[in-house]
């Protein structure tokens, strides 16, 4: 299936969850917020939350600024 | 009678500080320079960014996050890029998940690219929004005493007008609204944009403003960390100056040594 991934379309194999897409980019040790369809999922919710063809999924981190 | 007897801690909600200074994070060459700029300054309020991660990168090394701990400072999490009030509330949603429901946010919601100028509309439609859903709301604004006081009403934790363009240094453009924004305020006033040297922060303080808020002059100063220890100094100098109350302004000279007992009497 395909998913918009920080705007940009990503393919991915299978039936994979938001857990399975954050280690697959090597984020799990990362302080990081997801954002499916402009729903926030929360942390807690990422190894249940199962991603589906054309979902826009948002990952975020904090960097500078003022 | 100590300076401590005299001042008040600042209160932004019910959460109380020593420090006046509130800095960014953005602009630093690195995140060692960003740490002992910070340290410098001794502020306890720090403003960061939200921002899409960098995919097919390595995750190694530090985060900024690992360098300005939520543990010590009081993050405050911006909408610094949004344009439009449903960008902002979404990326404050972003931001509460990413710091497990820390609720204080700064909203700025820009007007365009080129002056970064706020846009008031939307501002008030986000702030709406998010004091709906929970938010502690620190809010730039633009220099108008009305918008400031109809922030207010609506429920801000703060209110952060201008002293001019975001990462200009240009100092306060117009100290005149600026103070009347001071006095006309029941909930903390800070200043947020246009800090370039120390004195400009020392004049916020002097026109009555709870704390300033300062980046660029900072992070873009020859040295930032010394810079940043200005930054505390001139907010420290500018708060008492505005607790002692300046001397009445004459149109004469008023000598500072007696006249009586002089030689040539």
């Amino acid at each position: 299936m395909q998913i918009q991934l920080n705007g940009e379309t990503t393919s991915l194999d299978g039936n994979p969850t938001i857990r399975d897409l954050v280690e697959s980019l090597d984020l799990t040790r990362r302080r990081i917020a997801v954002e499916v369809n402009e729903e926030i999922v929360p942390r807690s919710q990422h190894s249940a939350k199962a991603l589906a063809d054309g979902d826009r999924v948002e990952i975020v981190h904090a960097i500078g600024g003022g | 009678m100590s300076v401590q007897d005299v001042d008040r801690p600042l209160m932004i909600g019910n959460r109380s500080f020593q420090s006046r200074l509130l800095v960014g994070t953005g602009k630093y060459r690195d995140y060692d320079e960003t740490a002992a700029a910070i340290e410098a300054s001794e502020a306890e309020i720090v403003t960061f960014a939200v921002r899409r991660t960098t995919l097919g990168q390595s995750a190694d090394g530090p985060g900024l996050l690992d360098i300005i701990s939520p543990e010590r400072y009081t993050l405050l999490p911006n909408t610094a890029g949004c344009y439009t009030a449903k960008d902002a509330v979404r990326t404050c949603h972003l931001a509460r998940e990413l710091l497990d429901g820390h609720n204080l946010v700064k909203l700025e919601v820009l007007g365009d690219s080129e002056t970064l100028y706020p846009n008031v509309v939307e501002t008030l439609k986000a702030a709406d929004e998010l004091l709906s859903h929970g938010f502690e709301v620190m809010v730039y604004t633009s220099d108008d005493p009305i918008v400031a006081k109809e922030l207010e009403r609506r429920g801000c934790a703060a209110v952060m007008p201008l002293g001019s363009l975001i990462g200009s240094g240009h100092g306060l453009q117009n100290p005149y609204n600026l103070r009347l924004i001071a006095e006309q305020a029941e909930v903390p006033v800070l200043v947020d944009a246009g800090i370039g040297t120390a004195s400009d922060a020392a004049m916020a303080m002097e026109l009555g403003y709870d704390a300033v808020l300062v980046n660029s002059a900072i992070a873009h100063a020859r040295q930032p960390v010394l810079m940043g220890q200005a930054m505390k100094q001139a907010v420290t100098a500018g708060r008492n100056a505005y607790l002692a109350g300046r001397m009445p302004r004459r149109q004469s000279a008023d000598p500072s040594s007696p006249f009586a007992g002089r030689i040539n009497d």
